[in-house]
């Protein structure tokens, strides 16, 4: 209980946010645009997961946005130029490990701060993208979207795969060795390594990991629409990390769980919709998401405080 | 004639270690001061409580006759105390002219920098102590010794009138510390009182006035170098204090504590290493052997590549020359993990942040370095951690709420056992231990003491780092003593401490006897 506070009391937020808008605005719980916001935050948690992951191993992870556009747009003409959908998958991940190998490499061969390396990738490949495509949208084959099953079946079908990811990668954080080995250098590199862990190895994975659920995300996010944009994942980077931190991820590394990334994004995501049923106007949207992650962040530096006395 | 600075029965806790347990200690007028003592003697402690860093719990200290009840950083560097530090603490990235200026002028954070008064002001005070320095050369540039001397600048551009030295030669070539010497008798001559403190028995006789010997925590003697004189005259004759003298001063009679003996005798060579070296950390031509059941201490001074050569056997820095045979193959190792692999295991020192992963469980921490063997598939059980961690909490003894208890909730002596733990969990044929016992109260420490002999008793070589005297000599079958990367000495284990301090000072056996 003690150990998983901060999961629980963000979860609270959410359900006491919930509350409010079942009692003063119902409408909120109508299923189809309920269905339709979770569909499209669902490529958002596969995302969250692997910066999750890369937060734990105290490092981050700033180009996801780009890397997200340059496999959208790539898998979009694979599929256009008839792939089938099951190589495309593999090929939109394969691509984004490529981009998180070429951040990891930076990182952990050259001992590069992640926020520089990333920062720089995030601009290259944004920068490469729209030089090489002018911009231009990527028209899909009909049969792409949904993957050829219903709206509401595809939409399902995302919701799903997504919440699939989750639980595998939240056990196998717990499970597995290399799980406890990302925790271990996150919360002290020079101890792990002194125990026999490779902490230049932990770091180099969890890019090419977060650059391969960034891939896979970028084609849930393909298959929801007729067309790839080539602008799509701007802000993807904040989206995540304000979530993996609400969720009680210490930005110091080797603290916090997938669960908590996970509640941390719903109650980000329901802010927007909730301030619409509520009839707020929607510029205080950003403002409580602000203040939200503010208040993560003044808790956990008050933890902190309280733990070094 | 008032003292220019006088300590009575200063002491200083912290937490339940008494680091200073009654210091006393003046320093005249035009004097040279040396203070000498072993690793941790508490000569640290004492220049911080001299500098104001530290604020003692009893005692009183008198700056030229007046008593100062509270003396702070600021307050020293008022009264005219300053100090040199092994490490310069200068900007790397200012000009030696900008740092004498930060240190020297007033308050200016506001005011327009007058840069030819302050270049001027520079220059000055490096002819003064005849260093060939350019008040524009960045301090990044400049060697150590070249920035111990921007520091003594400093020290008399604020017309300090205490100046402590911390082993300014450690890292200094001949003839930079002839210039040193040159300044420091230049600063006798101007009235000055320095502190000085260094290992280097030769420099005392060389520079000293007087003498004092701290051990544990107390100023066990103060003696004349030279016969008294008037301050500042040139250097008057030794008295007759000799080495042997010191040295038995600083490593007192015998050792208080009661060690578990060693049975039995050694086995089989487990470690034989030959002509180890490693460029990068100072370690060259090291040959030793560690019999299985044996516990061979390595002692030595701070700096004279203990923690170093353990790390060569480590693989944390390989080595670059020589050979290392375990159980008589000849192995190599690159990293941690091979160490591992031949069955080599290294508990860390500063443990607090290297040993035990404080934020995580003491079940987690002790299989740390057992994941592949103890889960294989990679997927934890952790039904057979707590079983294992269960196991070793019982069998060392440790004291803490269960397995799921927090490393850093425990203390230095139990967070010690988890380390020791860890490792054994390993099972090695080789354990290195460095300073198994630093920080750990008197209790625990005899408990350590029993565990490690045990565990030699079960078949393990064990190499013991420490800088701990009577701990190597009580623990120890044989003693390797370091000095300047290499072994100077192989003693038996039933040596006294006056040898030992004898081959770690640089000093000839029969000298020490005299």
């Amino acid at each position: 209980m003690k150990r998983h506070f901060r999961e629980i009391s963000v979860a609270g937020a959410l359900l006491l946010l919930l509350g409010f808008l079942a009692v003063f605005a119902p409408s909120f719980f109508q299923p189809q645009p309920l269905l339709s916001l979770l569909t499209r935050e669902a490529p958002t948690l596969v995302v969250a997961c692997g910066m999750a992951m890369v937060i734990i191993c105290r490092q981050i992870d700033i180009s996801v946005g780009s890397i997200f556009a340059v496999c959208s747009t790539a898998a979009g003409l694979l599929a256009a130029a008839k792939w089938p959908l099951a190589l495309v998958f593999p090929a939109s991940m394969l691509m984004g490990a490529l981009m998180g190998a070429i951040n990891g490499g930076l990182v952990a061969g050259l001992r590069l701060p992640s926020i520089v390396v990333t920062l720089a990738t995030l601009v290259t490949w944004r920068e490469a993208l729209r030089w090489i495509r002018q911009g231009e949208f990527v028209n899909l084959p009909v049969d792409v979207q949904w993957m050829g099953l219903s709206q509401v079946g595809g939409q399902w079908a995302l919701i799903a795969i997504s919440l699939a990811v989750l639980i595998a990668l939240a056990l196998a954080l717990k499970h597995l060795s290399s799980g406890r080995f990302i925790y271990a250098v996150g919360t002290d590199a020079e101890a792990a390594r002194l125990a026999g862990i490779r902490p230049q190895l932990v770091t180099f994975l969890v890019f090419v990991f977060l650059g391969a659920l960034t891939g896979f995300a970028a084609m849930m996010n393909v298959v929801q629409s007729p067309q790839v944009d080539p602008k799509s994942g701007t802000g993807l980077e904040l989206k995540t990390i304000a979530a993996v931190v609400v969720g009680g991820v210490a930005i110091s590394g080797g603290r916090g769980t997938l669960w908590g990334a996970f509640v941390g994004l719903l109650l980000l995501a329901c802010i927007s919709p909730a301030l619409t049923h509520l009839h707020i106007e929607a510029y205080w949207e950003k403002a409580i998401q602000g203040a939200i992650i503010l208040l993560a962040v003044v808790a956990d530096g008050l933890r902190n405080r309280k733990g070094n006395r | 004639m008032t003292p220019l600075l006088q300590l009575a029965s200063v002491t200083k806790h912290f937490g339940a270690v008494r680091a200073l347990k009654g210091v006393s200690f003046d320093l005249r007028e035009g004097e040279v001061h040396a203070l000498l003592g072993e690793n941790g003697a508490g000569k640290s402690t004492l220049i911080k409580v001299i500098t104001g860093a530290l604020q003692p719990d009893g005692g009183t200290i008198q700056v030229a006759g007046e008593t100062v009840s509270r003396l702070t950083p600021s307050a020293a560097h008022q009264l005219g105390i300053a100090c040199i530090y092994q490490q310069p603490a200068l900007f790397p990235d200012l000009t030696v002219a900008e740092n004498i200026g930060l240190r020297l002028e007033p308050d200016t954070s506001f005011r327009k920098v007058n840069w030819t008064g302050r270049r001027t002001r520079a220059a000055e005070l490096l002819h003064r102590i005849g260093a060939e320095i350019s008040p524009e050369a960045e301090v990044r540039s400049l060697s150590m010794p070249e920035q111990q001397l921007v520091e003594i600048a400093c020290a008399l551009g604020s017309g300090a009138r205490i100046v402590i030295m911390d082993e300014p030669t450690a890292s200094l070539t001949q003839k930079e510390q002839h210039l040193l010497f040159g300044v420091v008798r230049d600063l006798r001559q101007n009235g000055v009182g320095v502190v000085y403190i260094s290992h280097r028995l030769e420099e005392i006789f060389a520079l000293a006035d007087r003498v004092t010997v701290l051990r544990d925590g107390e100023s066990v003697a103060t003696r004349d170098v030279r016969v008294a004189s008037g301050s500042g005259a040139p250097a008057s004759p030794p008295t007759d204090l000799t080495e042997a003298e010191l040295i038995r001063l600083m490593v007192g009679r015998e050792v208080a504590a009661i060690y578990p003996p060693s049975e039995g005798e050694a086995g089989d060579v487990v470690l034989s290493i030959q002509g180890l070296g490693c460029t990068a950390s100072g370690v060259n031509n090291v040959t030793l052997d560690v019999r299985a059941g044996e516990i061979v201490g390595l002692a030595g001074l701070v700096g004279a590549g203990r923690t170093e050569l353990a790390r060569i056997l480590f693989g944390i820095t390989p080595a670059d020359a020589g050979t290392i045979r375990l159980s008589g193959q000849t192995i190599t190792v690159h990293s941690p993990q091979e160490a591992v692999a031949h069955g080599i295991a290294y508990v860390p020192e500063d443990r607090r942040r290297h040993g035990v992963i404080l934020e995580m469980p003491i079940a987690e921490n002790m299989t740390m370095a057992i994941h592949r063997r103890l889960f294989p598939g990679s997927w934890l059980r952790f039904g057979a951690e707590r079983n294992l961690a269960l196991g070793f909490i019982r069998d060392l003894g440790v004291k803490a709420f269960g397995p799921e208890a927090a490393g850093g909730s425990l203390s230095g002596g139990n967070q010690q056992k988890v380390s020791v733990a860890r490792w054994l969990a390993t099972k090695p044929k080789l354990l290195i231990l460095d300073e198994p016992t630093q920080g750990v109260d008197v209790g625990a420490k005899s408990e350590i003491h029993k565990i490690i002999r045990r565990l030699a008793k079960e078949g393990l070589a064990v190499l013991m780092i420490s800088s701990d005297l009577p701990e190597v000599l009580g623990m120890s079958d044989r003693i390797a003593v370091m000095r300047g990367g290499t072994i100077a000495a192989m003693l038996p284990g039933k040596s006294d401490a006056h040898t030992v301090m004898a081959a770690a000072l640089a000093q000839s056996e029969a000298e020490a006897a005299a």
